[in-house]
């Protein structure tokens, strides 16, 4: 069976929101025209100058992070890092947070009619989305609302995608009702709601939570077959990347290990590319 | 589009030698590339394995030939957590994955000019490569090298034969810098950030210029994670958040917001 969303991206591995700079940092160790696309941090209606530090800290193959959210706001987004993403051929994926379904609506409005955009990502799984004031999407019929702001008012051939936290219990709910609400794909997996060591809400991230996030993926691949999946949580290097095909996802996105290694994306990219998942052969 | 020319390469580095002096480890890592590419006030990023994801950076303190190597690349490390203990304890052959060079590094003056460096502790050896650029641009070079204890004090006697006039400051290094400011009208600073936030303030309202090589906690260390944060104001006095690692880490003195640098 030909999926409906085998098609999105002609490299299964994406970057994830948050971790490749403004682009042009990560361009220094590769060609985003490589991968299937660049996912940029979530770009918000006015600039955000984000948290505190400590921002980020170890923890056993992870990372904790409170980044804020920080975001030059979207029309700085659309004059400076939009156009240098389009100088470096990267097929440019916008991550959008919102305080209010309007807010929702008029990034999705004012970034759909623009060239070079190829796809936006609703973000509905921040770590702690009320701290950060952002709309409450915790509930599945809240994430659909979101999403259905967002499909009114998005161009025809720009790509929906609606990114959801790795809470099993939940995942799939949330996973039918963005599919139902108009979204193209769902991209399973965030950082986890974590603490900082000081207390403050965070998110972890890396290989620490990457068992867990396969789980959601698989349950999404199974109880959601008209949804396509991408993956998203601690994947390090090919094998990690194959694992989340394996169990059911269309694509990845390759976050906290930009961190380690900034060349990663760009390795699994060709590694996946040179040797596909088993089976791919017969979709 | 291609990778730039010049810019910063992620490679495997071997340790080619590795010694104990005072309170620090220096490592002699061949890195192919990263050397060559340095400049002074570079910076690399080494990762240190174990399950630890954040990179340590590490300032570039000398660039030469060694083992017929042509451009092996020193660090100097001071073990203060697990990522440090770790890279103290890598012995010659050791391999690392490293990043580099990565940030702006220090501006060198048009003209002739009378310059201070102002090196503290570990971070002094963001300042080795200096002096010779310096005086190719017919500088006059002068040093306040601090350090908590006389362990802690990095190469004074290769600070010497580099630059000549060099006052060692145990322990606080502000009264030294008090009495080479008056003569100088260009100052290079590595240090703790209180005693570069001393020099900025000593120098607000002269006619001194004054870089510092600010040292922040990084995470990726390649401006991808927007985890080290440093307020600054512009010219028209606006506030904004730029990254420590690619915005800097050398800063004018004047730029930087001392007040709400956590």
């Amino acid at each position: 069976m030909t999926h409906p969303g085998a098609t999105l991206f002609a490299n299964p591995v994406l970057t994830a929101s948050g971790c490749g700079g403004s682009g042009r940092e990560l361009a220094a160790y590769g060609d985003l025209g490589e991968l299937g696309g660049f996912v940029t941090r979530s770009v918000t209606l006015q600039p955000r100058a984000g948290s505190a530090e400590p921002r980020i800290v170890e923890s056993p193959s992870g990372l904790v992070n409170a980044i804020g959210l920080q975001n030059p706001g979207v029309t700085a987004f659309l004059g400076a890092e939009l156009p240098s993403l389009l100088e470096l051929d990267a097929r440019v994926v916008v991550s959008i947070a919102g305080h209010s379904l309007g807010e929702y609506a008029e990034l999705s409005r004012t970034l759909g009619r623009t060239d070079g955009v190829a796809g936006l990502e609703v973000n509905l799984s921040a770590p702690d989305p009320l701290g950060g004031g952002l709309l409450d999407a915790r509930e599945p019929f809240q994430a659909a609302s979101v999403v259905g702001s967002c499909r009114r008012d998005l161009r025809a051939g720009v790509v929906l995608l609606a990114k959801l936290r790795s809470d099993v219990t939940r995942v799939v709910d949330a996973a039918r009702a963005v599919v139902d609400a108009g979204a193209d794909a769902v991209v399973v997996g965030n950082a986890l709601p974590a603490t900082l060591p000081d207390g403050r809400p965070g998110g972890l991230s890396g290989p620490a939570i990457l068992p867990q996030v396969l789980r959601c993926v698989a349950e999404v691949a199974r109880a959601v077959p008209d949804a396509a999946v991408i993956g998203c949580g601690g994947i390090m290097d090919a094998d990690d990347a194959r694992a989340y095909l394996s169990a059911g996802a269309q694509a990845v996105q390759v976050g906290t290990a930009l961190f380690h290694d900034p060349t990663t994306a760009f390795r699994i990219a060709r590694e996946i590319a040179q040797h596909p998942p088993a089976g791919e052969d017969d979709r | 589009m291609t990778i730039p020319a010049g810019g910063p390469l992620h490679v495997t580095a071997e340790v080619l030698a590795a010694k104990t002096v005072g309170a620090y480890h220096h490592l002699s890592l061949v890195a192919p590339g990263v050397g060559e590419r340095s400049r002074p006030g570079s910076f690399l990023a080494v990762s240190v394995g174990d399950g630890h994801l954040a990179r340590r950076a590490m300032w570039i303190h000398r660039v030469g030939p060694m083992g017929g190597h042509r451009a092996v690349v020193d660090i100097v490390v001071e073990a203060r957590g697990p990522g440090t203990r770790a890279l103290a304890a890598l012995t010659t052959g050791a391999e690392v994955e490293v990043t580099g060079p990565l940030g702006r590094s220090f501006a060198l003056p048009r003209e002739p000019a009378r310059c201070l460096l102002v090196g503290e502790g570990y971070a002094a050896a963001a300042l080795t490569s200096l002096p010779e650029r310096l005086r190719e641009r017919r500088c006059l070079v002068r040093m306040v090298l601090g350090g908590a204890d006389d362990a802690h004090l990095l190469e004074p006697l290769a600070a010497r034969r580099s630059v000549g006039q060099v006052e060692v400051a145990v322990g606080e290094p502000t009264a030294a810098v008090l009495r080479a400011l008056p003569e100088v009208d260009v100052v290079y600073a590595a240090a703790t950030t209180s005693t570069l936030r001393f020099l900025a303030d000593a120098v607000a309202g002269t006619d001194v210029t004054c870089q510092v090589a600010l040292e922040r906690p990084l995470t990726c260390a390649t401006g991808l994670c927007q985890g080290c944060p440093v307020p600054v104001r512009d010219e028209g006095g606006c506030s904004h958040v730029v990254r420590a690692c690619v915005d800097g880490p050398v800063f004018r003195a004047g730029r930087v917001d001392w007040e709400a640098l956590a």
